[in-house]
């Protein structure tokens, strides 16, 4: 009695990934640098302070010993160095980098 | 077994027997006294499902196109200015894919205010991407309900089942109850394909782009377009779900088997009288009057209005010589709008036969069985064309 | 219950994915990603249109690891109210459900469904990310958006009305809970999350969150401008637990002591660029005359009857 129909039910369902906006780290402009001499838990070798993986929007700094930024997605907002009670973190222009590189 | 009970308090019944779970309503006039009912079964423990006496008919198609994502059967009423308030959520639920089961309880629409019947409530809804149902008596009422639930899971668009406002909605009518074993049979549990769940998160209904784009897995997933495309030739499809339906319905209760037009003395005819609702059977009783005056006329009650059954509309009509369709409802500016259909229909027919439109009963303005022999006297003749304009029954200019 | 998170103890775990489309310094971004910390795993989310819709995503890549239902503007509260009636019918009643919405979708075309769950007791978060004004259509005036603010349909000398005080209106539905939070405060919020989660029935969670492109600040200082509203008295910390009004984190340390003056917080944002020095006088004396209801411990009363002077 029960007869089957295949439809391709095609429904707007997305599934969770990262990146849907691209490499965001391409929007950046100013990328943080992160001095690890002033950094709170870099600097004692314990687990400190990560006021930056704190306040990071993004979600793309590491809360370890020894941050870490993703720059593949970073969009160098620049709240971290803004937030680091420190001053560890210094907002570089990314052309200057490129250009570093270059040279 | 047979009972004796409104039309509203059918639709309740089928709804208690379709087991659904989670029901939403808004009261308005005249689908009130359904979502009492439903309210009243839930309350005796008499039904085990989630009442949700909303504050509004937007919220309640929230409701059931939320339940419905999480997984559950849902079921909503309304009419008129409650079904023109859910608009945005008619198209929503259709986008979705959600197979919400709805009653319209047809009133014609404000302003100005009328709590009185038309089809103007419905109608004006046609392109929503809803299917839409009409029943002419209380056992269509019922049965449809069933049908519905039954058909907007397979093909996954959610279906209205419309019926006349008081006509129906208020008189008391005996018809028989379908017994729940046979609606178990005819009508499995709900399983849907996916539901809101925190071990398999999606996320339904984002932004979709005008071009397709690859998902996680790097596949191909479709663009708005191909959803929307997928809506509509899924809606075509679902009219041989409809045929099919009807058969297994007729097989296991022994009745109905009409899934799209139920004729009356339509075989032998010359003309058809075509119209949907209580009307068509209203106008049996014209049609055998004329029959002893020697016309050959019979009318045609049209079950099934969206998805359009234009294929089944063509084969039953295009050999006679005339069309009559009344309606409740326009497109004002226009014609009526199942006129302009079924004209549609039979146009790449060769042999076509003529096709006439009245609008009548708007507001609930009363439609008298000689108003309506007049007119079928009159437009029952080999001389009569295809009109552009609708004549109006009943305005008294 | 009182939890006091850490920055060295709030989990690590994340549940929004990185490269999603919210705007740089988005402060949206840091309390969607600190409130989920909270809701869990276990949970369902309903949005409507807003900021929210963009930084989750474009079909067929979603940017929250958790179930969602995108539902139309003006429904988000109903669309809870299905979800948990699913769940009950389901006996999945376990998992939580949150809305999120923004100003427009709670305080404007949603309130009507809003009041309507909230009367009805359905057990749901519904939390209010509070930017001030429409800002995913290009910042136009909200019924939130404070008094003299600049918006692109607001007149040349900026918003001529008071915002409406929406945490007031679902204090007075009768909720259990109801609490003010900021997205300089993330820990503050954890905690009011976490703490909202032990309640049965509606709660509601309002959340300033500065908007860089919407307010007119560099990216930078999102935080800092939060900080500073909260600093300056304009916009209060507190919670309502079972009626019961009080200030809480910073709002609470200020208590008795001398606040910032407000001109701080407005000559940090283009949106207040036509303010007169009359104005701020005036929003000085408003802000003055709120906190003096705080410290007369008539606070309840205070609470609701001044937060919608915000500026």
């Amino acid at each position: 009695m029960e007869k089957e129909f295949k439809f391709a039910c095609k429904k707007s369902h997305s599934e969770p990934g990262p990146g849907d906006g691209g490499r965001t780290g391409s929007w950046r402009v100013l990328r943080p640098i992160i001095d690890y001499e002033k950094c709170i838990p870099a600097k004692k070798n314990k687990k400190a302070c990560f006021s930056c993986w704190l306040f990071c929007p993004d979600g793309v700094i590491t809360k370890t010993k020894m941050p870490a930024i993703d720059l593949e997605y970073c969009k160098g907002c620049g709240i971290c160095a803004e937030e680091c009670p420190t001053g560890a973190i210094t907002m570089v222009e990314e052309t200057l980098l490129i250009m570093e590189k270059e040279e | 077994m047979y009972i004796i009970e409104s039309g509203n308090v059918a639709a309740a019944l089928g709804v208690k027997l379709a087991e659904a779970a989670v029901i939403a309503a808004y009261p308005i006039t005249p689908q009130t006294p359904l979502t009492e009912k439903l309210s009243e079964l839930v309350d005796a423990g008499e039904m085990d499902a989630q009442y949700i006496p909303v504050e509004s008919e937007h919220s309640a198609l929230a409701v059931c196109i939320a339940a419905s994502s999480t997984g559950s059967r849902t079921f909503t009423a309304t009419s008129a200015n409650g079904l023109l308030y859910m608009n945005e959520q008619l198209h929503w639920a259709a986008g979705a894919r959600l197979p919400i089961v709805m009653c319209v309880v047809n009133r014609g629409i404000g302003a100005p205010w009328t709590v009185w019947n038309d089809h103007q409530d419905s109608i004006s809804q046609r392109d929503a991407g809803w299917i839409q149902l009409y029943a002419c008596d209380h056992q269509q009422i019922i049965d449809s309900v069933l049908k519905a639930f039954r058909l907007a899971e397979t093909v996954s668009v959610p279906v209205m089942v419309c019926y006349d406002g008081y006509i129906l909605s208020h008189t008391y009518m005996p018809f028989e109850l379908p017994e729940a074993d046979q609606v178990k049979k005819f009508l499995p549990a709900f399983t849907p394909e996916y539901f809101l769940d925190p071990a398999c998160p999606k996320n339904l209904n984002t932004v979709t782009l005008p071009d397709i784009r690859p998902d996680v897995r790097g596949n191909a997933a479709p663009g708005y377009m191909e959803i929307r495309h997928n809506l509509h030739t899924d809606m075509r499809k679902s009219l041989d779900v409809i045929t099919d339906i009807e058969k297994d319905f007729k097989e296991i209760f022994g009745r109905g088997g009409y899934p799209f037009i139920e004729p009356y003395r339509v075989n032998d005819a010359d003309y058809v009288a075509l119209c949907m609702g209580s009307l068509s059977y209203h106008l049996r009783d014209v049609i055998d009057m004329l029959r002893d005056e020697g016309i050959a006329v019979g009318v045609a009650g049209l079950r099934v209005y969206r998805p359009f059954p234009d294929k089944a509309i063509a084969d039953a009509f295009a050999h006679k010589k005339g069309l009559i369709v009344f309606e409740k409802a326009l497109s004002y500016g226009n014609q009526g709008a199942l006129f302009a259909d079924v004209k549609a229909a039979l146009y790449a027919k060769a042999d076509r036969p003529f096709v006439r439109n009245y609008i009548l009963g708007l507001g609930g303005r009363e439609i008298q069985t000689s108003q309506l022999a007049d007119v079928l006297r009159s437009s029952c003749r080999p001389s009569s064309t295809t009109t552009d304009t609708p004549e109006w029954i009943g305005l008294k200019l | 219950m009182t939890v006091k998170t850490t920055i060295l103890n709030l989990p690590e775990e994340e549940y929004v994915h990185p490269g999603n489309r919210a705007c740089s310094g988005c402060g949206l971004s840091i309390i969607y990603r600190i409130a989920l910390k909270a809701l869990g795993r276990d949970t369902i989310l309903v949005v409507p249109p807003s900021c929210l819709t963009v930084l989750q995503g474009l079909y067929p890549i979603a940017a929250t690891q958790l179930p969602c239902l995108n539902v139309t503007f003006a429904s988000t509260a109903a669309a809870a109210t299905g979800v948990l009636g699913a769940l009950r019918a389901q006996g999945r009643e376990k998992t939580t459900v949150a809305a999120w919405a923004g100003d427009g979708g709670t305080a404007d075309i949603g309130l009507q469904a809003l009041s309507g769950a909230c009367e009805r007791g359905e057990n749901f978060i519904f939390f209010c990310y509070d930017n001030e004004a429409y800002m995913n259509t290009g910042v136009q005036r909200s019924g939130t958006t404070p008094r003299h603010v600049l918006t692109t349909t607001t007149p040349i000398t900026g918003k001529a009305q008071k915002s409406k005080d929406v945490p007031a209106i679902m204090a007075a539905h009768g909720l259990d809970y109801v609490a003010t939070a900021s997205a300089s405060y993330p820990l503050d919020l954890y905690d009011k999350t976490l703490k909202a989660k032990t309640f049965y029935g509606p709660r509601y969670l309002h959340i300033q969150t500065p908007c860089p492109a919407g307010w007119g600040f560099s990216p930078e200082l999102s935080v800092k401008i939060g900080r500073l509203a909260v600093e300056t008295g304009l916009f209060t910390l507190y919670e309502i637990e079972n009626g019961q009004f009080r200030l809480t984190g910073q709002s609470a340390k200020m208590l008795g002591k001398k606040r910032l003056p407000v001109r701080d917080y407005f000559k940090t944002q283009t949106r207040f660029k036509t303010l007169t020095d009359d104005n701020i006088d005036e929003v000085q004396e408003e802000v003055d005359l709120k906190w003096k209801g705080y410290e007369n411990d008539c606070a309840l009363h205070a609470g609701i009857e001044y937060q919608g002077v915000k500026s």
